[in-house]
């Protein structure tokens, strides 16, 4: 059991209830309840709609995962949970169930960051990570590069965005256009028919002094929207597709010149994408063409397992496991704003995976 | 009958085991803020005090709210997947009932909790079983004529002496009360309430505003 540990994950940091099984690298099952129906009329996720929905769903998503996997609870190897960062009453509703679950079956308790999942999930589909791996995480939450040598222990932030997450500025754009919630994949088909080189919308903290990984987002948002008043304005048609694929072409351009550069710059041959974003047609095909071009190896998940899912945790959770790492203890708590830095929220007691980190810190300072 | 009972619905974190004519172990801490991280082990605790596992648990009794949403779902979250885990019935209660079993009043009396926002969670009593209006929220002035002149348990009385002049213990429930409640209920043959949440006001969640205009007209 320890190469291949049997773990059942369970995700509720933002609307989707996931709960996830795998074994080792191997994805058993991929049980999600999403709640963004509900949401939807009201342009974006209120949390505690959010919550309530995961409490009604949990079991009934437990139930189906373990008979989707077709395992006993009983065989488990251990439970993991997202610890956080999300938000904070959607995140305790998972926490306490994982916790209630872990015990009531005598399983060990992982408690692990979200991000640190986001990137872990690509293990079930192109097997072990490269170590190090560089990841661009861009969702309607985070939009981050991260270097990790280890997942379980050793994830570096090297950029993030300074203002709206990338998935943000796509709901708000679907929201000016009047194309509803969520934006991603409305903007991402719209954008097909449309011409990218249409409009010339700004490319975000690309200057020459800025910041060579962090994104911005705030100053395209604005810009595509006052082009669409504009356009309004003078008793003109919006063209969405131009507007789409124009205003998709800018966030996307920059997502990977910016990884491409981070890999070249740290030595990295591997880039991973994950996150509700990397589900967008236009992304992959460009990170492709770009990543081929540098000598870059890309991996990036099926759609499904790079938005929010239970597998991603528990593929940490499994990982955790088959690297020994503590386990948390019964007190875990929900952690709204847990630094990406902190792979897991281990118990109380420091044994060697204390020293294991150390000499990972020594490697990259 | 071994019965775990637990409720998160008042600031209390409580805990208690009960074998069917007694209360074995039981555990109760008043933190409003750290429901999440006191419950499991508080659980542990109780198991350790009666020297059982939680799988010696014949059932499991929840208090059910209404109570500050956040709070009320760590413990009905836990007790759904205990149930879960376990394969026992998972038994619903009124937190407001345990804290009216666990008041020592003759006659009518009001129950109120506090439900922040100024406001109550409320019901009345004709006795310590008996409860005869539904659980409702309401601000305090609203409902003075309707509890006038009754006695008041819970912190919502202590909270709002204007509406509640008279007002007595317990302020916070205690899994112990819960749990001699539903044996008494189980023993008599009597089905208790699905594990549900009484949340009793809608989800804060407002439309956004229209898309703001940003360019000068
Ligand atoms: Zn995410």
């Amino acid at each position: 059991m320890a190469d291949e540990p049997l773990v059942l994950g369970i995700e509720t940091s933002c609307d989707e209830t996931g709960v996830g099984i795998v074994r080792g690298h191997t994805l058993l099952a991929d049980a999600v309840a999403s709640s963004v129906d509900e949401h939807a009329r009201f342009g974006g996720v209120v949390p505690e709609v959010a919550s309530r929905a995961h409490l009604e769903a949990m079991v009934p998503t437990i139930e189906r995962a373990l008979k989707d996997a077709g395992v006993a609870a009983s065989d488990l190897d251990g439970i993991s949970v997202t610890a956080g960062p999300g938000l904070a009453g959607a995140l305790l509703v998972g926490v306490s169930a994982a916790k209630a679950y872990a015990y009531a079956l005598g399983k060990p308790l992982y408690g692990v960051n979200h991000l640190a999942s986001h990137i872990c999930v690509d293990q079930l589909e192109h097997g072990p990570l490269p170590e190090p791996t560089m990841a661009l995480l861009v969702s309607g939450g985070h939009s981050s590069l991260l270097l990790s040598s280890d997942i379980t222990s050793d994830v570096r932030p090297l950029g993030a965005t300074i203002d709206d997450a990338a998935g943000e500025a796509f709901d708000k754009i679907a929201r000016v256009l009047n194309l509803g919630f969520p934006g991603g994949p409305v903007i991402d088909r719209y954008a097909k028919e449309g011409d990218p080189d249409a409009i010339a919308f700004p490319r975000g903290l690309t200057g020459p002094r800025d910041p060579a990984y962090d994104f911005s987002f705030s100053g395209l948002k604005t810009s595509v929207a006052r082009w669409i008043e504009a356009k309004r304005a003078a008793g003109e048609d919006v063209p969405v597709r131009d507007v789409s694929a124009s205003f998709q072409e800018a966030v996307v351009d920059v997502l990977t010149r910016k990884a491409v550069r981070a890999c070249k710059d740290e030595g990295v041959d591997h880039l991973m994408i994950g996150g509700g974003v990397a589900a967008n047609s236009r992304l992959r095909a460009l990170a492709q063409e770009r990543c081929e071009a540098a000598g870059i190896r890309l991996r990036v998940p099926r759609p499904k397992l790079c938005t929010d899912n239970g597998a991603m945790v528990a593929a940490l959770g499994a990982e955790m496991v088959a690297r020994n790492r503590s386990a948390s203890a019964w007190d875990l708590s929900a952690d709204s704003s847990l630094p990406v830095t902190e792979t897991h929220v281990p118990g109380h007691t420091h044994d060697h995976d204390h020293v294991h980190e150390t000499a990972k810190d020594n490697l990259y300072s | 009958m071994l019965l775990l009972a637990l409720d998160t619905a008042t600031p209390a974190v409580t805990v208690a085991l009960h074998d069917g004519s007694s209360v074995v172990a039981a555990s109760s801490q008043v933190d409003a803020r750290r429901h999440g991280e006191l419950l499991l082990p508080a659980v542990d605790r109780v198991l350790a005090e009666a020297g059982v596992r939680l799988d010696a648990v014949t059932g499991i009794v929840v208090g059910v709210g209404p109570g500050p949403y956040t709070g009320l779902r760590v413990g009905l979250m836990t007790a759904d997947t205990f149930g879960l885990a376990l394969g026992v019935p998972v038994h619903g209660l009124c937190t407001l009932d345990g804290l009216a079993y666990a008041a020592e009043v003759d006659g009518p009396f009001v129950v109120a909790t506090d439900a922040r926002r100024k406001e109550v969670y409320w019901a009345r009593y004709e006795d310590a079983r008996t409860r005869v209006t539904e659980p409702a929220v309401d601000r305090p002035a609203d409902i003075a004529e309707q509890v006038a002149g009754l006695p008041a348990v819970g912190a919502g009385a202590v909270l709002y002496p204007d509406t509640f002049p008279d007002a007595r213990a317990p302020e916070n429930v205690s899994a112990a009360a819960l749990a001699a409640l539903a044996a008494e209920k189980l023993g008599a043959g009597e089905e208790l309430q699905a594990p549900r949440p009484l949340y009793l006001r809608r989800p804060d969640a407002q439309v956004p505003k229209n898309y703001k205009v940003v360019t000068p007209k």
